[in-house]
């Protein structure tokens, strides 16, 4: 005997819950990485162009909306961090020290640590680079 | 014996590609496209050419550009590859085919292009 | 004497005799203070619309039988309590991402038949005759698989992944959260026969990481953390393979 069930539709589904809303947006940040790993790509090509399409490349860093646009890919950058950090302790199996487990928000603090650490040992190297 | 995913492959390229990002992305955005083009806390000299080909020329900078842009590259293709899906745009070949041929592609013109370069 | 306050709840109702689709009904209601959302539907029940259809047994958290969308939410009707949604009105509806049979009642089926391919019970290493003596485990023992094994089957993590609800072909949380239980338990030995439904595409590599599973588990169970783990052994697995090892 036939029973009619009734399947709801998925559109917008994103849209209804607050939850999903972060999703989405710790995703999008992906695009973002892709543009800037895509503007890395293009100095790199032109580099090796030569002098003068390099500088072209570089100059057009100089302007305004260069630089306005990566301080709006600085701020999604930022949120990649934080959501990655949020995220990593639910790929990984329990963190046992001294006989307790670690919390999740340790995990994610030690991440961001990490993150500070390893950001300012490269803003050093370039700084060491220019010497 | 049942099909085994091969997600794997990309998973971890889209890992490392993430905890890179995760740990200096944001410092290298600030660095590239604010700090040194403004001359803020760093000399826009750093992106003269010579320096930046000095840089460029050397094994371990040819290493850390291509690891940069190739692992960025496989990182945003995943998620990407995904949210597509995740809006409603269910074909997974073509939706597979774009991103990781993007993410293929980028990362063998990066290669290229830092050969080409030389040493 | 608990003074009586009301609330209305708006229930999406489905007759699949009839033609139409689903359709909200709004049921005026007074409760007390310590009434729980399935003790309003049970009134609903017992006084207005006899005919309103729903799951439910135990009236404490622990059989799985009473999940529903409550304003949107996937939640036990017995766990929630109607003083908390007031003013109202209160939304109720089947749990997302099943077919609805009747009302608040779904298609469990496929939940079902995944469960039963996880094969959710001690698959011993090796048969030991009774002689044998009990298994023993030690606390250490217990603590890697003790959390997963508190799942109660109620299928709220699967009204909470989109995943699922855009594709209802993968596992999904709270199966491999079972799947994971059973791997972890010192007295089982198939693992490696579990573990090939974990590979599939369909296996642990349909998740992508939302986590609203773990937000919503009634009994902290946090699928998404057995998925996730699984994830990384899986992918560990697919390059050691190549290695000898699995």
């Amino acid at each position: 005997m036939g029973r009619r069930t009734y399947t709801r539709p998925m559109d917008g589904w994103w849209l209804r819950n607050p939850f999903f809303v972060k999703y989405m947006a710790r995703e999008l940040t992906a695009v973002f990485v892709v543009l800037y790993a895509l503007i890395l790509l293009v100095g790199v090509m032109r580099l090796a162009e030569g002098r003068a399409p390099f500088e072209h490349w570089v100059a057009n860093l100089q302007t305004g909306p260069a630089i306005a646009m990566h301080v709006g890919l600085l701020a999604v950058f930022l949120y990649h961090t934080l959501s990655w950090f949020q995220i990593m302790p639910k790929t990984m199996a329990p963190v046992i020290v001294a006989g307790m487990k670690v919390p999740a928000c340790a995990i994610t603090g030690a991440g961001l640590v990490a993150s500070a650490i390893a950001s300012i040992a490269v803003f050093v190297a370039f700084r060491m680079f220019a010497a | 014996m049942s099909a085994r995913s091969k997600q794997p492959i990309v998973w971890l390229l889209f890992g490392a590609g993430g905890m890179l990002s995760a740990l200096i992305g944001w410092m290298l955005v600030f660095i590239t496209g604010i700090a040194i083009p403004a001359g803020l806390f760093l000399s826009p000299d750093l992106f003269s050419y010579d320096h930046v080909l000095a840089f460029h020329r050397h094994w371990a900078g040819k290493a850390f550009a291509f690891a940069v842009i190739s692992l960025f590259l496989w990182h945003g293709a995943l998620r990407i590859y995904h949210s597509l899906h995740d809006l409603g745009i269910k074909s997974h070949t073509l939706n597979g085919w774009a991103v990781f041929g993007i993410a293929a592609l980028g990362s063998a013109a990066a290669g290229y292009a830092l050969l080409a370069i030389g040493f | 004497m608990p003074e009586a306050r009301n609330i209305t709840i708006e229930v999406l109702r489905y007759d699949p005799d009839g033609d139409g689709p689903p359709y909200l009904q709004a049921f005026p209601i007074e409760f007390t203070d310590d009434m729980s959302v399935l003790q309003g539907l049970q009134q609903i029940k017992d006084f207005q619309d006899g005919s309103l259809t729903f799951r439910w047994s135990c009236r404490m958290a622990i059989c799985g039988s009473c999940g529903m969308m409550i304003d949107g939410t996937p939640s036990l009707a017995c766990r929630s309590f109607l003083r908390d949604y007031l003013p109202g009105p209160l939304r109720v509806e089947a749990l997302a991402h099943f077919p609805i049979e009747r009302d608040l009642v779904v298609d469990a089926g496929d939940f079902m038949a995944k469960l039963a391919r996880i094969k959710p019970y001690i698959i011993p290493k090796e048969v030991k005759p009774l002689s044998a003596g009990e298994y023993l485990q030690t606390p250490e023992d217990l603590e890697r698989y003790e959390q997963f094994s508190h799942c109660i089957n109620c299928m709220l993590c699967y009204a909470a992944c989109p995943q699922y609800g855009l594709d209802n072909k993968w596992l999904g949380p709270g199966v491999t959260a079972l799947l994971h239980r059973y791997n972890s338990d010192s007295r089982d030995g198939a693992a490696g026969e579990r573990m090939q439904l974990a590979h599939e595409p369909e296996g642990v590599w349909g998740c992508t990481a939302v986590g609203y599973c773990s937000e919503v588990c009634p009994k902290a169970v946090d699928p998404a953390n057995a998925v996730n783990q699984n994830k990384t052994k899986s992918a560990v697995s697919f390059f050691a393979r190549f290695l000898g090892g699995e």
